[in-house]
């Protein structure tokens, strides 16, 4: 059986795969990471993105074997060692951005990649086509742009229209 | 997924050796349209050959009065390329439009172009701006390449290595997109280059890209939205199905020329 060696959450691991198996399922099976989730499995959802090198994927879509060497971070990874939260998973609870909870670690993980890329910030447009890849059955997407808002200022350092109209 | 054997080569001809000596082997590169088929078991290869690890094939360059694209070189790293953002800022933002966020990080314009999947952004742009295909062997031009929907002048094992896109003069690309998918229900990609002026279709025809011969000639004479708003198009060469019917994609075409006309740059 194929070996994988990557870096998820900062540990390094050498997991035995079947060629087949996916990224999430080595995620979730194998390590137990059961922070992404797995939502519609056709690539469409955004549940179960992850960050690869930096960039956010699905990882239902992309093949554990493609992972050799790379550097994942789950919705795990990112809070402090001492449990303070990420500035984005610190908006979310602030704004109330999410209502069921299931599209959440996604929307976070992209949210940050999303931001992260934008280092002149977002308007509320950029926020929602940026979310694109990422649905809410709830239909909670207004609290998640403001939450989105919100962190970036905090993530770059400033504060936006959107997030002194939400206060 | 069924299973299949895994193979990650290092060069060109080790990756098209896999792939010649076993017609059942399939290449994947960013996997964005083989996962999901693997997925639904629509496909059953006897081994993925992974081409990630073959460093040549990424990377975007000018080279004179041509953009050099790697096969391997992502969606969002065309849309974010300097190089391609100031020579051809309309392939620049048709690669921001492709799918989502995840998928523009993991697909590929050598992936895409391989397939050829009658929706896909990137083979009108290439037939509009007269770009070339680099494979493993040969050089083959965007008309002989794109031969109908999701086929190709590809032989077996032939890889694309690289696309030679000649800078235009002036371009702009406009799409309608399927409210769910986001597919391409009708995109119109006008260019006016080296290899003069042209217009070519995807989404709509029912056998894949194509080129609108009477649009040419209208903005060829005067390149104005005015000149492309009058070029109806028959709906019997267009794709009808439950997202709408090929009136309806006939009717998008000409809707797709006049602001991809309107917004060339």
């Amino acid at each position: 059986m194929p070996q994988v060696t990557l870096t998820v959450n900062g540990s390094t691991h050498t997991v035995e795969v079947e060629a087949r198996t996916l990224l999430v399922e080595l995620l979730r099976e194998k390590l137990r990471l059961t922070g992404t989730h797995v939502g519609c499995d056709t690539s469409q959802c955004g549940a179960c993105v992850v960050h690869m090198g930096g960039d956010s994927i699905k990882s239902c879509t992309i093949l554990a074997v493609q992972c050799e060497g790379a550097d994942v971070t789950t919705i795990e990874g990112l809070a402090a060692a001492d449990g303070t939260l990420h500035p984005m998973q610190e908006a979310f609870r602030e704004y109330h951005a999410l209502q069921c909870g299931f599209c959440t670690p996604g929307m976070v993980m992209s949210a940050i990649d999303l931001v992260n890329k934008h280092p002149a910030g977002l308007t509320e447009q950029e926020i929602r086509e940026g979310l694109e890849g990422n649905l809410c059955r709830c239909t909670g997407y207004h609290n998640i742009v403001k939450a989105i808002a919100a962190a970036a200022d905090v993530m770059h350092g400033k504060r936006s229209e959107l997030a002194r109209a939400a206060e | 997924m069924y299973e299949f054997a895994y193979h990650k080569p290092s060069s060109v001809a080790d990756a098209v050796k896999l792939l010649s000596a076993d017609p059942e082997a399939r290449p994947i590169s960013g996997g964005m349209t083989l996962l999901p088929a693997l997925k639904l078991r629509l496909n059953k290869p006897s081994s993925v050959v992974d081409l990630s690890g073959i460093a040549e094939l990424k990377g975007v360059r000018r080279d004179g009065a041509k953009i050099v694209v790697g096969a391997l070189t992502r969606h969002y790293d065309i849309a974010a390329s300097a190089e391609i953002k100031a020579a051809i800022p309309a392939l620049a933002w048709m690669a921001s439009t492709i799918g989502d966020t995840q998928v523009r990080n993991r697909g590929t314009m050598g992936g895409s172009v391989a397939n050829n999947d009658p929706s896909a952004d990137y083979p009108a742009a290439l037939l509009a701006l007269g770009g070339t295909i680099q494979t493993d062997r040969r050089t083959i031009s965007a008309d002989d390449f794109f031969t109908g929907m999701f086929s190709t002048a590809l032989e077996m094992g032939e890889l694309v290595t690289a696309i030679h896109i000649p800078v235009p003069e002036k371009a702009g690309y406009a799409k309608m997109k399927n409210p769910a998918s986001r597919y391409s229900m009708a995109g119109v990609f006008v260019a006016k280059g080296p290899a003069g002026v042209r217009v070519a279709v995807n989404g709509a025809g029912a056998n894949g890209v194509f080129r609108v011969a009477q649009m040419e000639a209208a903005l060829a004479a005067n390149w104005s939205v005015d000149a492309v708003a009058g070029v109806k198009l028959d709906a019997s060469g267009m794709n009808g199905d439950i997202h709408g019917s090929a009136e309806y994609r006939a009717h998008l075409v000409t809707v797709m020329a006049k602001r991809a006309v309107a917004n060339a740059g």
